[in-house]
């Protein structure tokens, strides 16, 4: 049994649909990974999933049961993290500990072991006193985690849960998820951050309320794109970006700190036709020249870019 | 159930206790209101000063003025001794009433003739003047009563009065306008702590976002709502006590009445409180939205239209009708029949049951914009 089966999920506001008929499955005890840019509708689709916004249209099983005709027993089987901070910022921790457990119904021993095991994943053992809202970004966020699924929930729902926190910190958040999951709960996570996607066994990228693509980070980088890449690194990235943009042969590009990444119409174009036309032509020194199996990134850029093409027309 | 509204409910205390804004409006709103209304607008008017001009000076000058002073609304100041000073004395507000007795008075009571007592009254403050110009005819019309019973006695008859003119205040025998006050003002108070608390504390669950995580557990609204308005309802009896005892000990206001049904009233009255404070809640997505909203629904009608201070019966029609959105109208009666009167709940039993549709049709009111707001 699929942990998350969603059907034609549809959300309109309005005239504005912001979650356009998408359909995917969430297996038991994976880290699902959804992808998406600002407003692609992502954190729409994961409040419908856990019950507190009415899909337009279609349907879900969340741990089998519907959201639209039992999110009662689907909010008993989940745990959610908001993408706003929304632990109390005036509470103490252990209040905010005690709160929780107390709505989940959790006393006596079996609150006492969650509230250590909490205080543990946040590295907050000896601070249960301190006001949370005086904690540094990436505690906070894994003490939300912690709360998040103090009830121990078959499912636990992400909505970027590592937006504007230092890289060691989202380090750390991470291995908290994968301790979970190792545990068999099915984690369903947003992020903007692609090399956290790589962590993920699924993956689903959704762009103005769409899906556009679906599979592990291997299926998308193999089946998303055919045409070759190169990496480029040349002194002047951004006078080479200019003149690469003028070549017939040269699909999407882009930056990735001092690398271009070209994609290539031409299969025929090799590393040979990069130097003859950025050095020799144009005098920009070229320090490397390199066919690579694409990133995320790339299959991303390539995906909404094509996606957001088809949409103009 | 218990535990998870019980968890609410602690949650909600723990954090008033470190919200000074909200601790400010929930206790320290209330003892200034009841001093201003306690203390500054204090209808009564006492020791009026008065002068006196007396040019009989006789035994039945000095019983007069001493039945006028021997209440607390006259102060003698001084006596005079010629017209000129009459002016004087109002002119220069040396006091606000001059007396003036002729100087034949004496001679024509003995020979059964009527006597024109003067009463000079500083007209500038209209409301003065008038209660002035009422405690003397009552203080006079007394010692008329008083002279007439003399003289028959004297003649071995008794009086018959046909009709005792005695104009008392009933529930209010004294006309202590304090008196009358409290009843209002606890209604006020308690209406401040309920509206305006209640939706303040649930509004900022919106806007901080923190409602989000309450909404996917597992409680239910009616959880979630008993569990935020149990502090708030411990905090509005704590009030009312409050305001019942500094009624006692500065006004030395008894309850006359039963105080479990004024607890009973009370919480009729809370009830219909927390409910339009909830659904102000559901109609504001910010704490200032709420705020204001509260005062316009709550606030200002208590004051203006509960009867507080404005008697509902001298109002136009229009606005009476309009009386009807304010739930201390409801309370106000109950606490005057139990505070002043004493009564029993016969006489204010309809006033629940409006309370009790008063608190319905807003909990209603409010479950309905909250099912719509799941579709945006
Ligand atoms: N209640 C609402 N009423 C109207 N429009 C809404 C509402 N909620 C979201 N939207 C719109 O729907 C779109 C998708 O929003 P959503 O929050 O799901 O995006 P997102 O993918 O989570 O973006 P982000 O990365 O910024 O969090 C946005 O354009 C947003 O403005
Ligand atoms: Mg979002």
């Amino acid at each position: 049994m699929n942990a998350i089966e969603v059907k034609n999920l549809t959300k309109v506001f309005g005239k504005f649909t912001a979650v356009d008929n998408i359909n995917f499955n969430v297996k038991q005890g994976e880290i699902f990974g959804f992808l998406g840019a600002n407003g692609a509708g992502k954190s729409t689709t994961i409040r419908m999933l856990i019950g507190i916004l009415e899909p337009t249209y279609g349907d879900a099983l969340v741990s089998g049961y519907s959201i639209k005709n039992q999110s009662d027993l689907v909010k008993q089987n989940i745990g959610y993290m908001s993408q706003k901070f929304s632990l109390y910022n005036d509470l103490t921790v252990v209040e905010n500990i005690r709160f929780f457990a107390g709505i989940y119904g959790l006393d006596g021993k079996k609150y006492e072991e969650r509230k250590e095991w909490v205080l543990k994943v946040a590295d907050l053992e000896n601070m249960g006193n301190v006001i949370t809202g005086s904690l540094p970004g990436g505690i906070k966020q894994r003490l939300a985690l912690g709360t998040a699924v103090i009830h121990e929930p078959k499912i636990v729902f992400l909505d970027e849960p590592t937006s504007g926190v230092d890289p060691i910190s989202r380090r750390n958040f991470w291995d908290l998820i994968n301790e979970l999951s190792e545990g068999g709960t099915t984690v369903l996570v947003t992020t903007h951050y692609l090399d956290e996607a790589e962590f993920c066994n699924d993956i689903i990228l959704i762009n103005a309320g769409k899906l556009i693509a679906q599979g592990n980070s291997q299926e998308l980088k193999s089946n998303y794109i055919k045409n070759p890449i190169l990496e480029i690194e040349s002194d002047r990235v951004v006078d080479s970006l200019e003149i690469l943009e003028k070549e017939k042969w040269v699909g999407e590009t882009s930056i990735f700190g001092n690398y271009i990444h070209v994609i290539l119409n031409d299969s025929t174009i090799n590393e040979q036709h990069i130097f003859q036309l950025l050095q020799n032509k144009n005098g920009i020194a070229v320090k490397r020249v390199e066919k690579i199996t694409p990133t995320l990134e790339d299959v991303f850029i390539h995906l909404i870019e094509k996606d957001s093409k088809k949409n103009v027309q | 159930m218990f535990n998870r509204i019980f968890a609410i409910a602690k949650k909600e205390m723990r954090q008033l206790k470190r919200d000074i804004r909200m601790l400010f409006i929930v206790f320290f709103f209330p003892v200034v209101l009841l001093a201003i209304f306690g203390y500054a607008i204090n209808f009564d008017v006492h020791h009026i000063k008065i002068a006196v001009y007396d040019q009989d000076r006789s035994e039945y000058t000095r019983d007069y003025i001493s039945g006028l002073i021997s209440s607390e609304y006259f102060d003698l100041v001084t006596y005079i001794d010629n017209d000129d000073q009459i002016k004087k004395m109002l002119d220069e507000k040396i006091v606000q009433a001059v007396v003036v007795f002729p100087k034949d008075m004496s001679r024509r009571l003995l020979s059964k003739q009527e006597v024109k007592i003067q009463f000079l009254v500083d007209g500038v403050d209209g409301t003065s003047a008038n209660v002035i110009q009422n405690y003397v005819n009552a203080a006079t019309y007394s010692y008329s009563i008083q002279l007439t019973k003399e003289y028959l006695a004297v003649t071995g008859k008794n009086l018959y009065v046909p009709i005792d003119l005695q104009p008392r205040f009933w529930f209010n025998p004294d006309l202590q306008s304090t008196r009358f006050l409290i009843p209002g003002l606890m209604g006020m108070i308690l209406i401040i702590t309920a509206v305006i608390s209640i939706s303040l504390s649930i509004v900022r669950e919106k806007e901080r976002g923190t409602i989000e995580q309450i909404n996917v557990s597992p409680l239910s609204s009616i959880e979630f709502i008993l569990g935020k308005t149990i502090p708030y309802i411990v905090i509005s009896l704590i009030n009312a006590t409050i305001v019942l005892l500094a009624g006692y000990i500065l006004f030395g206001i008894v309850i006359k009445g039963n105080i479990l049904l004024l607890l009973l009233g009370t919480f009729a009255f809370l009830f219909a409180a927390l409910s339009l404070g909830v659904f102000i809640s559901t109609i504001s997505d910010s704490q200032q939205v709420a705020f204001q909203a509260a005062n316009v629904t709550s606030l200002l009608p208590s004051l203006i239209l509960s009867g507080f201070i404005f008697p509902i019966e001298s109002m136009p029609i229009a606005i009476q009708v309009l009386t009807n959105i304010t739930p201390a109208k409801f309370y106000i009666v109950i606490l005057r029949a139990i505070l002043l009167r004493g009564a029993g709940i016969s006489a204010f039993w309809d006033q629940l049951i409006y309370l009790g549709i008063f608190g319905l049709v807003f909990i209603v009111l409010a479950t309905l914009v909250d099912k719509k707001s799941k579709n945006k």
